[in-house]
């Protein structure tokens, strides 16, 4: 850099004159403007603000000029440097967005393409079915009970008031196991294949305290054949709910929340007196078609696959536990009554899921059982 | 029970416009289950006739007979000239009177009646076949008319073809609803309307004179009446009336005597038998049978008889299998038989309920009778039915009553149930109030005390309001309280019932149990298994094909008396047979990549019996069994353990777009037996193991710790299936399955976890490939690692297997990454290398590893 000097050469000054800087100023702002890319802008910034650039060049000249002339000279250098900086740094801005989104343009995928590496699992339906009644129970209190499968007799039948000439207690009712003393005979063992859930009812009150709130959930099992509407091994969903002063009304209570709870608002339940050894006063339970809300019912021109245009589904039967149940089990039928209901669930999900062949629900084919997830 | 609504109408004066559909709804709210309305003669229309057959000319030259026939049909065809007609059937001759329908009538199925040509000649009509009529299908001949009946008269009318008929389906308990009589009760009370009884009639009073009966078993039978009638016309046959009301309850007319017998059976609900009293020899006895005794019953079957079966005799043997069917010898003989009955004595008892079942049941043998004497029959209408009986064949067969009237009746008391006034109200959770309790329990025959207007004191010395019930002899399932609430609710309305909640005490949710089976179904589901239940029932067979030696444990199962099928007599001691099957059916139907998982329990008879429980004690049901009782009939049980098994086969992983994929493997299986584990957070060790069915070098044991006890439980095995096995069950290559008790894993489980302490100073990473022989367990290797290291190992993971000429022929290179970490301060390189050589020399000491490239 040349020192102050009070002998003024106007050739060397040249540079430092307003319209020098005005020029290069206007070049490299032309020359950024012209930059194509991030390497282009690159060298354009070596050549405009680099150290043999003009502009610095430039600079330099400053410290020969008298010091009058300095600040002015100074100034003008400073404001086109930073008109170029400034101009420098919106275009690097701009390059490096255009070379992002190209970037990202170029990595672009077909995000519509399958993915089926890891093939999906689920539960079966009749045990997420089992699942949700147990639920609503269990918010209301009730407990889950369960038991063998394997079952005695005492259990399934005598203690729920069968007669021992009770039919349903035939063999061809009920699956009974081989006794060990005399294979040949049919009946002997005294040891059954349950064929409803009510042998836990009857555990579930001889080794519970009182009041008893149950819903007892399981396999069961008659000798049907498989077919379309029948399977030997099926699955039933009871409840037992034994207590000072429960009434037919609280059963019905009780069948008409669960109905809501499974199928919605509106739904409602209704008793046909029945019979049964266990229950006295029995009934037949039916629920309102959840599907034409009983509209179809005389109504040709609206028919309903659900219920057949009957308006009700059948359910189950229930009714107020017979005193001789409760005495068998050591409960004061003076003292205690109480309620009970039960129903196959495989018929629930049948109608409840469009299902039209019980072999679909026992078989085990997967491609039933997938599209049922994890919750039902 | 089918009841023909004009035969209701008889006992009840029904509105004139209630229809079958409307009575149906009545009774149907009053606890009978009318399943059907039929409407018989739907579609039907006239002219529909009698005729009588004047000519019959047999055209030849047909395929089958064919008959010309002309038939005066009176007035009804306008002209009264006879009707030419052609028909097809021969069992009617010149002078019969049939029921022929005009050109013009519609038969049922909209079968329209018009003139036209057929075989050559013109038929103006036809000669109409029961079935046509739409009477039954019991048989295709012409109807042939009693005589007395005059040409042209209306047969829609004469025949009652239209009616509507209600079939009910009469639950146990209701026996008395198997007849007209009880049915019509119901409905009058439905209505609101008198009934006209049927059973109230004038009955002599009992004499010596009767026929001889001799009840030996007065429990088996505590009632037997027996009247004789005489003088009957062997050529008498049944009126057409008495025909129709038969056929629409679903009984073919036979003869005079035995229709008339199923009439007043249909009608009043008792069973009746007759017998030819020219057959009989002495005295009509009523006894067990004696062992070896024989009886060919009224089906022509020779029935070896049990001692215990109730039978009806004469001197010379059983002649009856009483309350079941009649013997072949007694029989009436059919009409038109030479030795045409002329003497009948009648039968009507009352047998014991219970003796009657057994004895249907044992023989196969249900019948009209002895589904009614089950459900128990009204004791005191034998006498009544057996007079209607009498009447009827005085009326229709021109007999007369010999004055005997034999009756041996075992001496009884009408029962009665105390009941507290308000118990229907209590037992439906609503308020009847007293006066319609009472009301109701006398609609249905009860007769009703009160004690309350007495001043009555109970045992308490409290005022109680009693009503002391007597309940009528044809309703034997009323014995309690309850009983006759049920009565009163039903007949106000089951609909009528009131919709409330009980007030529950707090529940404690699902037990640990059921939700760890919860989450375990869940993870498995989240794993990519399909959860698939399959039956328990197997054939011994599979175990040969599963491989198992002949000592195996799962080889004791149980065995099913009465199995569904004789291929799968015993159930389940494993799960993977149903499984294995499932999985084949689904590779059968197209799926191939499978994973399966179930839960359920297996059957292990007990310790020490043999294939079966032993015989559990027989417990009383008037009292709760005590503990001890209780323990014999568990103990009598089998074992019943629950497990979960998975099965897969095909690609665990699928290849496609993103490159490839891999088949499950043994690896899978024994990975799900981890995830049910850690669903107990259960930490299962692994084990090298041979165990059927799996593959000798590819079976893994699963150990875990009981949590009470310290004790190492067997949780069950995984692996890949042996080949063999795979090959014996049809299955495809490679299968790979696990099982597991869950019930052992619940009791491994820890329960709650401790929260460990988050170190925040930083890792330290160590990788140490270990040369071992190819035979020790990697498991071996990396618990010698973690002990050698100590505390400082935050965790060890083997990410490299390497086996190849630089390692050594039978050896193979582990590489391990090990991950140290401090609590409270930054590990020096020192204390990192420490830990690490000292985890090496651990290796090196227990398993012979050598330290790569050292
Ligand atoms: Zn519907």
């Amino acid at each position: 850099m040349s020192a102050p000097n009070k002998s003024y050469d106007p050739v060397e000054v040249e540079a430092l004159k307003p319209e020098a800087i005005e020029r290069m100023r206007d070049q490299a702002l032309a020359a950024i403007a012209a930059a194509a890319d991030l390497d282009a802008l690159t060298h354009v910034k070596t050549a405009h603000t680099g150290g043999t650039s003009p502009l610095a060049l430039a600079n330099r000249e400053i410290g020969a000029l008298p010091p009058h002339a300095k600040a002015d000279a100074g100034k003008r250098v400073g404001q086109a440097r930073g008109a170029v900086n400034q101009a420098l740094a919106a275009r690097q801005t701009e390059l490096e967005a255009e070379r992002d989104a190209r970037v990202l343009a170029e990595e672009t995928v077909d995000v519509t393409l399958p993915y089926d590496r890891r093939p999906a699992g689920a539960r079966h339906p009749l045990t997420t079915l089992s699942d949700r009644i147990e639920d609503i129970f269990v918010a209301m209190g009730y407990e889950v009970a369960e038991g063998p499968e394997i079952e005695a007799e005492w259990f399934n039948f005598d203690a729920l008031n069968f007669p021992p000439d009770h039919p349903a207690r035939g063999p061809q009712d009920t699956f009974f196991v081989q006794d060990t003393e005399d294979p040949a005979a049919l009946e002997e063992s005294g040891v059954v294949l349950r064929t409803h859930t009510s042998p836990v009812q009857v555990r579930s009150l001889v080794t519970r305290d009182l009041p008893v709130y149950v819903i007892c959930p399981g396999r069961v099992y008659r000798p049907d054949a498989l077919d379309a509407t029948h399977t030997p091994v099926f699955h039933q969903v009871e409840l037992l709910a034994v207590d000072e002063g429960l009434t037919m009304a609280d059963l019905k209570g009780t069948l008409d929340h669960m109905v809501v709870s499974l199928f919605g608002e509106g739904m409602t339940t209704r008793l046909r007196p029945n019979h049964f050894p266990f229950t006295e006063p029995s009934a037949e339970m039916d629920m309102l078609c959840y599907v034409c809300r009983g509209e179809s019912v005389g109504n040709p021109d609206r028919p309903c696959r659900t219920c057949a245009s009957e308006g009700w589904i059948e359910l189950g039967g229930c009714g107020m536990v017979n005193p001789k149940v409760l005495i068998a089990c050591g409960v004061d039928p003076e003292k205690y009554s109480g309620f009970a209901f039960g129903f196959g669930i495989e018929r629930m999900l049948m109608f409840r899921h469009n299902v039209e062949d019980m072999r679909d629900i026992v078989e085990g084919d997967v491609r039933f059982t997938l599209p049922f997830g994890m919750e039902i | 029970m089918r009841v023909p609504l004009s035969w209701l109408r008889e006992y009840v004066d029904l509105p004139a416009g209630a229809t079958g559909r409307d009575v149906q709804a009545k009774l149907i709210s009053a606890g009978l289950e009318v399943e059907t309305v039929e409407q018989l003669g739907a579609g039907l229309a006239g002219p529909l006739v009698v005729g009588e057959v004047l000519t019959i000319e047999e055209l030849e030259g047909f395929k089958k007979p064919i008959r010309f026939c002309t038939v005066d049909v009176g007035k009804a065809n306008g002209t009264g000239d006879p009707q030419e007609i052609v028909c097809g059937a021969r069992n009617f001759a010149v002078g019969d009177k049939v029921v022929v329908i005009l050109p013009g009538g519609v038969l049922p199925g909209d079968f329209r009646i018009a003139a036209r040509k057929t075989y050559g000649r013109v038929s103006h009509g036809m000669i109409c076949s029961a079935r046509e009529l739409g009477m039954g299908d019991d048989h295709d001949g012409i109807i042939v008319l009693p005589p007395e009946h005059e040409a042209g008269t209306d047969a829609i009318a004469l025949l009652e073809l239209v009616d509507e008929v209600l079939d009910i389906a009469v639950t146990p308990d209701r026996g008395y609803a198997l007849s007209m009589r009880g049915v019509a009760r119901e409905a009058a009370t439905a209505y609101g309307l008198p009934l006209r009884d049927p059973a109230l009639l004038d009955v002599p009073a009992p004499n010596a004179i009767g026929y001889p009966v001799e009840v030996a078993d007065p429990t088996g039978c505590d009632r037997f009446t027996a009247r004789t009638v005489v003088g009957i016309d062997p050529g008498a046959r049944s009126p057409i009336w008495l025909q129709r009301r038969l056929q629409k309850v679903g009984v073919r007319p036979i003869s005079l005597a035995v229709d008339i017998t199923n009439y007043v059976m249909f009608e009043v609900g008792q069973p009746l038998h007759a017998y030819d009293r020219s057959r009989l020899t002495g005295a009509i006895g009523v006894r067990r049978a004696e062992p070896g005794e024989k009886l060919t019953t009224l089906d022509g079957v020779e029935r070896v008889l049990d001692p215990s079966d109730l039978v009806i005799t004469d001197e010379r043997g059983p002649i009856g299998l009483a309350g079941v069917m009649g013997g072949a010898h007694t029989e009436i003989a059919e009409f038109g038989e030479d030795s045409g009955t002329t003497e009948i004595v009648v039968e009507a008892a009352h047998f014991h309920p219970v003796s009657i079942a057994r004895t249907a049941r044992r023989h196969k043998l249900g019948s009209e009778a002895s589904r009614r004497f089950e459900r128990g029959t009204d004791p005191l209408a034998t006498s009544a039915a057996a007079q209607r009986v009498v009447d009827l064949l005085v009326l229709l067969a021109g007999g007369h009553a010999e004055p005997g009237v034999t009756e041996i009746a075992t001496p009884s008391q009408p029962r009665t149930i105390t009941m507290a006034a308000d118990h229907p109200d209590r037992v439906a959770g609503t308020v009847y109030g007293r006066e319609t309790v009472v009301r109701r329990l006398q609609e249905i025959g009860c007769h009703v005390r009160g004690t309350y207007a007495d001043g009555f004191t109970g045992t308490s010395g409290q005022e109680v309001d009693e009503l002391i019930v007597t309940v009528p002899s044809w309703r034997p399932d009323l014995s309690y309280p309850n009983d006759l609430a049920e009565e009163v609710i039903r007949l106000e309305g089951y609909e009528n019932l009131p919709s409330t909640l009980p007030r529950l005490p707090s529940g404690r949710g699902l037990t640990d149990g059921q939700l760890l089976r919860r989450r375990i179904g869940r993870a498995l589901a989240g794993a990519g298994y399909a959860e698939a239940p399959s039956y328990p029932f197997v054939g011994t067979e599979v175990f040969d094909q599963l491989g198992l030696d002949g000592d195996d444990d799962r080889r004791r199962a149980v065995r099913l008396a009465n199995p569904l099928y004789d291929t799968e007599p015993v159930l389940r001691t494993t799960m993977l047979p149903g499984l294995l099957a499932t999985l084949r059916r689904n590779d059968g139907r197209g799926s191939h990549d499978l994973a399966l998982f179930e839960t359920g329990l297996v059957f292990l008879p007990k310790e020490g019996t043999k294939n079966g429980p032993a015989r559990p004690p027989r417990l009383p049901v008037d009292r709760r069994p005590t503990a001890d009782e209780l323990a014999a009939v568990q103990a009598a049980l089998p074992d019943q353990p629950r497990r979960a098994a998975v099965v897969l086969a095909g690609a665990r992983e699928r290849s496609g777009w993103w490159g490839a994929g891999h088949p499950e493997t043994w690896a899978d299986a024994i990975e799900a037996a981890r995830t049910v584990a850690r669903e107990a957070n259960v930490e299962l060790t692994v084990r090298q193991a041979q165990y059927a069915p799996y593959h000798p070098g590819r079976c893994a044991a699963l150990y875990a710790t009981d949590a009470a006890d310290g004790t190492e439980l067997l949780i069950g095995h995984a692996g890949e299936l042996h080949p063999r096995v795979t090959k014996a069950l049809g299955l495809p290559d490679r299968v790979s399955a696990m099982e597991v008790d869950l019930d052992l894993i619940e009791r491994a489980g820890t329960g709650r976890v401790s929260g460990p302490r988050v170190s925040t100073f930083p890792v330290a990473t160590q990788d140490v490939a270990l040369v071992v022989d190819g035979t020790v367990p990697a498991a071996a290797v990396e618990s010698a690692l973690r002990d050698g290291a100590g505390d400082l190992l935050e965790s060890l993971r083997l990410f490299d297997i390497f086996t190849g000429p630089q390692i050594g022929e039978g050896r193979k290179s582990l590489a391990y990454a090990l991950r140290f970490r401090a609590p409270d301060r930054t590990l020096t390189a020192e204390e990192a290398s420490a830990a690490r050589d000292a985890a090496i020399s651990a290796a090196a000491e227990r398993t012979g590893a050598i330290l790569r490239g050292a």
